[in-house]
């Protein structure tokens, strides 16, 4: 095939790949005889201080795809590329923010956050240092020693922030991090992390449902198909200045072109992949 | 206001119970009246008085014949409770990390839970004599299950997420067992804490009860053995203060080192 025509290059071992899935299939073995596929036939690649959202409709297999790019789970067919070289077991350079409560409930804001560096070898000292450092810039210095039972929701999702950045991952994975937020914290969260990401911008690998979220905040907007066997059904660049402010940009006219063009590609594709699912039923 | 009042009819109940317990075995019901002798509510010789409890037990305080009694009730207790709850936590641990040994194990692990401990007492009188460790060895095959069954579960039942948080985070295996593992099994240990600690204490009750030369238990079969209903009820009144006291113990530990832990009362901000 000439490599001229496809859609999204993908140069593997490239060094500006932070990213690179070349046609992923991820099959999980079930009761059934074949399994339940996932994602099927993904081709997708993140270039170094890139952020690229992946928007899907629930249960598309976003998160699959993320966890395959942390090296949680191996892709049942084709590769999972980092910096050029093939993953083998956990992603180490990458950071994990999960959708899900993950702080370890048993230790207090700083401890959680502290525990990255302790793992790698740092004093306790050091790494309480530099804990108070991250916590100040996610905003909670006031809140070090409560619990994450005693934090809101959105705080909580600042000390994963902070846990996961204190390790200076070079590729972070979001997997709709501000989900479970209420409208306003969630646009607070989305200034806080381009805050933090701009400046030092690592490759973001941002999954949401919220196509306004994705557009608002990433270089690049992937969408997803509806599973299963989800496939990648169309890239966009999003041309948006920055820096951004998440509430300011959502009223730039070229913020409603592109998002009425993606939707209806959207709209179109899930659709399709409606009739289609009815039709196999 | 509201701890008050609830302190308040806390003893309000037991005022009108001994009340009760007093008029009923103190006051006669004089004959001719319901049945032809007079007679007690609650016979004396059976039901003792609440006054007579209350000075055996003071008496037995004042002239310190109960300490020693305690003291060795107290030591089996203790050395129970340790001793079953390490265990507990070693094998719930192993058991739990290591599917295969759990699968094999299983059955058996049911078989000894669902045996009544007290069929064992004998046994353990005749393996370990009449002592201490006889009751210890009863007290053990209580309070090890309970924990085993909770570090089991806790060990098994940590978040997936969190673990992959962890994993994630770049931790080894000894990093996760000491992070993640460790704590979440405390943290289920600490929430059967106060039935172990009780366990502990019913199995050195129970032994000394079935055989032995001290204890709470001994002063209660003692007391039994000769009609002493008064010895009995006194024993009996000792033994409730004095898990009163444990567990109000237990309580401390637990609020200091699960302060981590939701509670209802905490509101989130």
């Amino acid at each position: 095939m000439d490599s001229g025509t496809a859609p999204v290059p993908i140069r593997i071992g490239s060094r500006h790949c932070a990213v690179a899935l070349t046609d992923m299939r991820i099959t999980f073995s079930g009761q059934d005889r074949d399994g339940f596929t996932a994602v099927d036939r993904v081709d997708l690649s993140v270039a170094d201080g890139e952020f690229v959202a992946i928007v899907g409709p629930t249960g598309c297999g976003k998160s699959t795809l993320l966890n395959a790019t942390a090296g949680l789970i191996a892709p049942s067919a084709g590769s999972v590329a980092i910096f050029g070289e093939p993953l083998v077991g956990l992603n180490r350079r990458a950071g994990y923010l999960f959708q899900a409560e993950a702080l370890f409930p048993w230790k207090t804001a700083l401890e959680n956050v502290a525990i990255g560096p302790e793992v790698a070898g740092a004093t306790a000292e050091e790494a309480r240092g530099r804990a108070r450092d991250w916590l100040a810039r996610v905003g909670l210095t006031a809140f070090a020693a409560r619990y994450p039972h005693q934090l809101s929701g959105g705080q909580r999702k600042r000390v994963g922030l902070a846990q996961v950045l204190i390790r200076d991952p070079k590729i972070l994975l979001m997997d709709e991090p501000f989900g479970p937020l209420d409208a306003q914290t969630r646009q607070i969260m989305g200034n806080l992390l381009l805050d933090l990401w701009n400046a030092d911008r690592k490759a973001v690998l941002f999954v949401t449902h919220d196509l306004e979220e994705a557009i608002a905040l990433a270089d690049r907007v992937v969408i997803m198909g509806a599973g299963p066997a989800a496939r990648i059904i169309g890239a966009w660049r999003v041309d948006l200045p920055r820096p951004r402010d998440i509430s300011e940009v959502r009223l730039d006219p070229a913020f409603h072109a592109l998002h009425r063009e993606i939707w209806s590609a959207l709209r179109d594709e899930v659709i399709k992949g409606y009739r289609q699912t009815e039709g196999a039923a | 206001m509201k701890r008050a009042r609830l302190l308040f009819f806390q003893i309000l109940v037991a005022v009108v119970l001994i009340a009760l317990w007093h008029v009923g075995s103190t006051v006669k019901v004089p004959a001719g009246f319901l049945s032809q002798k007079a007679f007690f509510f609650l016979d004396p010789f059976f039901f003792s008085t609440p006054f007579a409890v209350f000075e055996r037990t003071w008496r037995d305080f004042a002239t310190g014949v109960i300490w020693f009694h305690l003291g060795i009730t107290l030591l089996e207790t203790l050395l129970a409770f340790v001793i079953g709850a390490a265990g507990g936590v070693l094998i719930g641990f192993w058991f739990a990390r290591q599917h295969v040994v759990a699968a094999v194990f299983d059955p058996y692990v049911k078989m000894a839970n669902a045996l009544p401990r007290v069929v064992l007492a004998p046994i353990f009188a005749l393996w370990l004599g009449l002592g201490i460790w006889s009751k210890v060895a009863l007290g053990v095959t209580l309070v090890f299950f309970i924990v085993f069954f909770n570090v089991y579960q806790g060990v098994k039942e940590v978040s997936p997420t969190v673990l992959a948080n962890a994993r994630m985070l770049g931790m080894s295996e000894r990093q996760l067992m000491r992070h993640v593992y460790w704590p979440s099994a405390l943290s289920w240990m600490f929430s059967s804490l106060h039935t172990a600690v009780g366990f502990a204490l019913v199995g050195a009750v129970v032994g000394e009860y079935l055989g032995s030369a001290a204890g709470l238990g001994y002063r209660i079969h003692q007391a039994e053995g000769v009609f002493d209903v008064t010895g009995v009820f006194s024993g009996m009144l000792v033994l409730a203060i004095f898990v009163i006291i444990i567990d109000t113990c237990v309580t401390a530990i637990e609020n200091r080192l699960m302060v981590w832990r939701p509670t209802s009362a905490s509101s989130q901000t």
